[in-house]
């Protein structure tokens, strides 16, 4: 009886943090590493965009052929002095980001595996205007964030409201001046490169599921092999 | 095979072969009777060997240098044929080990197999699960990401509390006043040499005093005592070729489970490889929650579960270090008629049950931020997992048990 309800202690225990899950609210990133072409845009996008600040220093430009691009296709988007060997190095040195931000903006190859691809599809569309701020902005998921909204030309500006929910606020974005992309072709884009961040926090994870399946069904048929010999061998033992 | 014969013969006159084949395997009588909790001791050696085949491969790669060694393992993920699952097999290696040393310890503790003749097996045994623990958490460093830093600095942290020599016990073991360069430097030569060295050569004492007293079994009785004319026990089967095709089976099983893990879920939702820890190690920013790795947590949970005393951590201290040794004393606690659980009574097996209870959930309390409510669930299973051990000679001296079979039981 004791043993009983010690049990069912532990299994109120183990559902407790489901219950209460510390942090900001995140909205699940629609990942999908078959889906090469979103990649391939989050990738251009990675390249010509947030290199101008951070790098990503463990990744290196050929393999962008993982994702299907073609040797021309990543020499075009190679700069000044890289090779297609050559590892993804921010435009901008620590010490002058450092500078401009008072951070250095982190190295991003593996920050889709530290921080989760959930929190980065948030990220980029939770920014928000925010006067107290030196770049103007703010951000939901990341308060007194760095780094200035490179998306707002894309997304539009967005404000950040507290609404009066059954007697407990909200804090709710609302857009206030629409950018070149509509919230839906946004959200598109914010999918692509957290798609492409994704694969470059571990880029074999291209190759490591497929592999997998072999592996398993090879154990399997083993499994089976090696269970009948040691029937077989046993048959003797009474 | 004439020729092989020949080989062989030169060898046997040079050295014990034929005759250490005979002792250890095909004339190594082992009780038919093993069931499914027979398997572990077997996987724990397999998982021995790919730990260290793995980790010479990690080695060839990697750089124990605090400014190299993060990237040193993404170089290791990206650009090294096959690093990627090299480094899966030996993350996740880690964590299985000690899946499979827990379940070997469990099996030990449901059929009696630290009693007599097997008390010193089962210390050699515990001393083997000691070393192994200090190996993983100094392996734990070498990625020098944010959880190795600060999972590193909590843990070494614990030493300086020690009255007296607390804080120069500390920097000898950090070879720094901080977890620095030094510190991976030393705890690299510890996890890839000192540490591997003592536990293969422990391990072979393990195995050598099994080979002497002969392995228990789920019944509890030792099938010494009934032998035919030649002296082999009636329910002994030669170890060679019964259990090698049996335990091919187990090994086969446990692949599919570890090849399954690391194929499709090396991170295992961060039990294996915290997320936190793709963040390099940064001194100067302290992660707003520190957890060991899961395989610790038990006792980091009965640690943080006993309340400083005297302004001092080391009762705490002193609670998670005997929390983690109080295996040894078993077969001296334990005062029951019988060995194994199939015939104790409902008072081993109501203990029993409580102190697994005790030790999964102290050790889910572990990877939890410690609230009040956590701490003070943390301190009731602390008391109850101790309690396993202090009350157990009575609680086996005055339980019912049923009695022993004979010979053993074979379907």
């Amino acid at each position: 009886m004791k043993a009983i309800r010690k049990l069912w202690m532990l299994v109120l225990l183990l559902a407790a943090p489901a219950m209460a899950q510390e942090g900001p609210v995140v909205d699940k990133a629609p990942v999908n590493l078959q889906d090469r072409v979103s990649m391939q845009r989050g990738a251009k996008m990675f390249v010509t965009t947030c290199l101008g600040c951070h790098s990503a220093a463990y990744m290196r430009y050929n393999r962008l052929k993982d994702i299907g691009m073609s040797d021309d296709e990543i020499k075009a988007l190679l700069p000044a002095g890289a090779k297609l060997g050559s590892t993804m190095q921010g435009a901008m040195d620590s010490t002058a980001g450092k500078a401009a931000f008072g951070v250095a903006p982190p190295d991003l190859s593996v920050t889709a595996r530290s921080r989760g691809a959930d929190w980065l599809y948030t990220y980029f569309r939770s920014f928000y205007k925010d006067p107290t701020r030196a770049t103007g902005v703010n951000n939901v998921v990341f308060p007194g964030v760095a780094m200035p909204n490179l998306f707002a030309s894309m997304q539009g500006e967005q404000e950040l409201r507290l609404e009066n929910h059954g007697g407990h606020e909200v804090k709710k974005l609302v857009l206030v001046s629409p950018g070149s992309q509509s919230p839906a072709e946004f959200d598109a884009t914010a999918a692509d490169l957290v798609n492409y961040m994704v694969f470059m926090g571990e880029p074999a994870k291209l190759v490591r599921y497929n592999i997998g399946y072999y592996v398993l069904g090879f154990l399997f048929l083993l499994l089976i092999l090696t269970f009948a010999l040691k029937k077989e061998y046993w048959k003797d033992i009474h | 095979m004439k020729l092989l014969n020949n080989l062989i013969g030169w060898i046997d006159y040079r050295f014990p072969l034929v005759s250490t084949w005979k002792e250890h395997l095909s004339e190594y009588y082992a009780p038919k009777n093993f069931n499914f909790w027979y398997f572990f001791g077997s996987l724990a050696l397999l998982v021995l060997v790919i730990q260290i085949v793995s980790g010479i491969f990690l080695t060839m790669s990697y750089k124990p240098d605090a400014t190299l060694a993060f990237g040193s393992v993404e170089y290791i993920m990206r650009d090294v044929q096959w690093g990627w699952l090299i480094r899966y097999v030996h993350s996740t290696g880690a964590s299985m080990f000690f899946v499979v040393v827990y379940l070997h310890m469990f099996r030990g503790m449901m059929y009696g197999s630290y009693r007599k003749p097997r008390e010193l097996l089962w210390i050699i045994g515990m001393v083997i699960y000691l070393a192994l623990m200090a190996e993983a958490f100094m392996g734990y460093l070498l990625p020098w990401g944010q959880m190795s830093f600060w999972g590193a600095q909590v843990i070494v942290n614990l030493f300086s509390s020690v009255p007296v020599i607390g804080p120069d016990l500390s920097v000898l073991i950090r070879g720094d006043y901080v977890i620095s360069d030094a510190t991976l430097n030393r705890f690299f030569a510890f996890h890839v040499i000192a540490l591997p060295l003592i536990l293969v050569a422990v391990v072979f004492v393990h195995i050598v005093a099994l080979h002497k007293v002969g392995s228990n079994n789920p019944d509890g009785i030792e099938i010494k005592k009934h032998k035919d004319a030649n002296g082999i026990p009636l329910d002994g089967i030669p170890f060679h070729p019964y259990y090698t095709v049996k335990d091919i089976v187990g090994v086969v099983g446990f692949l599919i489970v570890f090849c399954a893990i690391i194929f499709f879920a090396p991170d295992l939702g961060g039990y294996f490889i915290e997320a936190n820890n793709f963040f390099p190690a940064n001194p100067m920013q302290t992660p707003p929650h520190i957890a060991p790795v899961w395989y610790f947590t038990p006792y980091y949970a009965i640690l943080r579960a006993v309340p400083p005393m005297f302004g001092s951590q080391f009762p705490g201290v002193v609670a998670m270090g005997i929390g983690a040794i109080a295996f040894v004393f078993l077969p001296w606690l334990d005062r029951g008629k019988v060995k194994s659980i199939r015939y104790r009574g409902s008072l081993y097996k109501g203990f029993l049950a409580l102190f697994v209870i005790s030790f999964i959930g102290l050790g889910y309390l572990g990877i939890l931020p410690a609230t009040p409510t956590y701490t003070l669930i943390a301190r009731v299973l602390s008391i109850v997992y101790f309690a396993f051990f202090i009350l157990m000679p009575w609680y086996t001296k005055i339980d019912k048990t049923k009695p022993e079979p004979d010979r053993v039981t074979f379907k």
